[in-house]
């Protein structure tokens, strides 16, 4: 009875943690930065007479909680608390591990964070999100829930037990860079959103009117969809150019063949798609009869919609404006290439230099602003449908 | 006479004609509907029954010829003003999804900016009106009402700005045939107590000898024959007619018209065990109980439950009355 409540996919999760435990290089250290470095186990850092073994202890929930049903509160909440701690105690770890090394003999020496390391993160976050959606299906409890599980590592991270790290070491030498990365981002990403709305909305609106354009419309953003990003950084680089040379006053606002103008410009074509297309999804999927009644009702054109149209559209609009932005954080990394800043600088940096941890300074936080975006559209979504 | 008529309709089409993509679908449609008319617009799938209904509102604009509403040309009023004066129902109810009954029902109110207060008295005297009890209904959303009550929520909405004509487009097409029949009598009740003008458009027969005063066949366009149920049964104007009507059914249809009281005769009854009629049965009701029952003759009584005679089988088919 106890073998068939049990639950298969958290076993399995904790099968191929342990296996990553054991197969997988938990950090990797090295003299300094340049010199790549040595995989150590996670049976080394815990250390020999296995000391530091009690940072691992709340994955014994984990086993626990597998052997419960997975329908059931009690194991669900021991999931997650499992989930929580063992994410915990493999940071502080790696954390203490490396701290560990610098204070020892090697005052320049690089401890990076390995795949086993990666791989047990990931799998903590997957056994977590697992219990989170058996718990609700509602957007505001998954993100809290997600926000509990990181806010151990995000405490360490301020308290600077994790300094030590090499991840936290180029952040350091960075800072500014980072922080400058960081606002840029958001700019392009909030430059590429704004006009996005702006062109993309009406666009939808008239293509759902008037269906005649609609295939005119489609294939020309389709055609965009179609042109690898760089093609169109570099295809957009000669008009602005060209822009900024007839009229200074234009270079004078920032339009230039590199930089901001010609990105967030690209990012805005690729962007117009999934707007145009899930605002026509929100108005189309409104019943005819609706519509038909709201007219016989005597509404005007405007009052039909604002009070019947928009609010039923919304939900699926909403989801669309969630895809752009996701889409939107991605993307604008590549918009690096062509001097327009942002974390794609700093990946594109670390990647020219061979500095796996500076490419992960640039991307992990753009994974973190992905997520957060979707998370918070989502609890908007559920939000404004009451 | 004619001119009279014409300033006395509520509604009136004159020669109206309206084409799709060159091709007829209303052609030479001339009809004058009287306050407080109930017309039932009937006739096959693409016979230019809802289009005729739609004209009258402007949700399509006819082509040819006038139409008129109390007495003005309808083009003479905005859209959005005629359409307020008449209410609207259609076979998918069209109710807003997003709203609840209370506020789908105060549309049109809203649309004319009654107040608050006149608009909250109007709903739960339609809601009383419809057999939804306020306090239950008031507050739900379209999704959480049964297929009837969706339409009772819907034909309550096209009444709710107390209009001047009631427009119905296959209002109860969509649903069972017990929930049709109780909304089918709601009707005729809501028509006997407000005396509205109405307009309903069906592909039912029984409904529309059900439902309506006068009954309007159209094919391809066209009026084919505009008489009372009675008439139609009676003297149908060709095979056409006969054939909607269903030729084999045509007696039975008649005996619907006709309540058992009509025939029944004023005698004492012999005492007897069978179960009575209502005076308010329909002969055809009546033909089934006594075939039903094996009987020549039934007691009836009234809604109280008072003897009031007999009705014998042989007076049934008597076309006297």
């Amino acid at each position: 009875m106890r073998g068939r409540q049990a639950n298969p996919v958290l076993a399995v999760l904790l099968l191929a943690g342990l296996t990553a435990a054991l197969g997988l290089a938990f950090v990797t250290q090295a003299p300094n930065r340049l010199i790549s470095g040595v995989g150590v186990s996670l049976a080394k850092v815990i250390g020999a007479g296995g000391s530091r073994g009690w940072a691992l202890t709340p994955a014994l929930l984990l086993v626990a909680a597998a052997c419960g049903a997975p329908t059931r509160a009690w194991t669900r909440g021991l999931t997650l608390l499992g989930a929580t701690g063992s994410l915990a105690g493999l940071t502080w770890l790696a954390g203490t591990h490396a701290s560990a090394l610098l204070s020892d003999d090697m005052p320049l020496g690089r401890t990076s964070l390995g795949g086993g390391y990666w791989t047990m993160a990931v799998l903590c976050g997957l056994a977590a999100a697992e219990a989170l959606r058996g718990w609700s299906a509602r957007a505001g409890v998954v993100l809290i829930g997600g926000l509990f599980v990181v806010a151990p590592v995000v405490v360490m991270l301020l308290n600077g037990h994790l300094d030590a790290l090499s991840l936290l070491k180029e952040y350091a030498n960075r800072q500014e860079v980072f922080d400058a990365a960081l606002q840029r981002h958001l700019l392009l990403v909030a430059a590429t959103v704004v006009p996005t709305v702006l062109i993309g909305v009406p666009l939808g609106v008239l293509a759902s009117r008037r269906p005649g354009t609609q295939p005119a419309l489609l294939s020309v953003l389709n055609l965009i969809q179609t042109v690898p990003s760089i093609a169109l950084f570099a295809l957009l680089m000669v008009p602005l150019a060209a822009l900024a040379t007839r009229w200074p006053v234009l270079a004078q606002w920032g339009v230039s063949g590199i930089g901001v103008a010609p990105a967030v410009t690209a990012l805005t074509l690729y962007s117009l798609l999934p707007m145009v297309r899930s605002t026509m999804a929100g108005l189309g999927q409104i019943p005819p009869g609706v519509l038909e009644a709201a007219t016989g009702m005597g509404m005007t054109r405007a009052q039909q919609f604002w009070r019947v149209e928009v609010p039923l559209a919304w939900p699926v609009w909403l989801s669309g404006l969630r895809v752009t932005t996701v889409q939107a954080i991605g993307l604008a990394m590549v918009s690096a290439l062509i001097g327009a800043g942002g974390f794609g600088a700093v990946m594109f940096q670390g990647l020219l230099s061979s500095a796996v941890d500076l490419v992960l300074l640039g991307v992990v936080p753009v994974v973190a602003l992905a997520v957060v975006a979707d998370g918070l559209f989502k609890v908007l979504a559920e939000w404004t449908n009451r | 006479m004619t001119a009279t008529r014409a300033m006395d309709a509520m509604i009136e089409f004159q020669q109206v004609g309206k084409s799709f993509n060159g091709q007829a679908v209303v052609e030479d449609f001339s009809l004058a509907i009287a306050p407080g008319e109930f017309t039932v617009l009937i006739g096959r799938s693409g016979s230019g029954k809802s289009t005729t209904l739609k004209m009258i509102n402007r949700l399509v604009e006819h082509d040819r010829g006038k139409i008129l509403f109390a007495g003005q040309e309808i083009r003479s009023f905005k859209p959005e003003d005629l359409r307020r004066r008449m209410g609207y129902a259609i076979q998918s109810t069209g109710l807003f999804p997003h709203w609840t009954v209370e506020r789908n029902i105060a549309c049109v109110p809203e649309l004319l900016k009654w107040p608050a207060a006149r608009i909250r008295d109007r709903v739960t005297e339609l809601l009383d009106l419809l057999q939804l009890p306020p306090d239950t209904y008031r507050g739900r959303y379209p999704h959480q009402l049964s297929g009837g009550q969706q339409q009772r929520v819907g034909v309550a909405r096209a009444l709710a700005a107390d209009p001047d004509v009631l427009l119905m487009d296959e209002p109860f097409g969509a649903l069972d045939p017990i929930t049709r029949e109780a909304l089918q009598l709601e009707m005729s009740r809501i028509h006997r107590l407000s005396g509205k003008t109405i307009v309903l458009v069906t592909h039912d027969i029984d409904e529309a000898l059900r439902l309506g005063s006068r009954v309007v066949l159209l094919d391809h366009g066209r009026i084919v024959q505009a008489g009372t149920p009675r008439q139609l049964l009676a003297e149908p104007a060709n095979d056409l007619v006969r054939d909607f009507i269903g030729r084999a059914d045509i007696g039975l249809r008649l005996l619907a018209l006709d309540t058992v009281a009509s025939r029944m005769r004023a005698e004492p009854v012999e005492s007897s065990t069978a179960p009575p009629l209502r005076d308010t049965d329909t002969l055809r009701e009546a033909l089934s109980a006594l075939i039903a029952l094996g009987a020549t003759r039934l007691p009836v009584v009234d809604a109280a439950g008072t003897p009031r005679g007999q009705l014998h089988l042989a007076d049934l088919v008597q076309t006297a009355a």
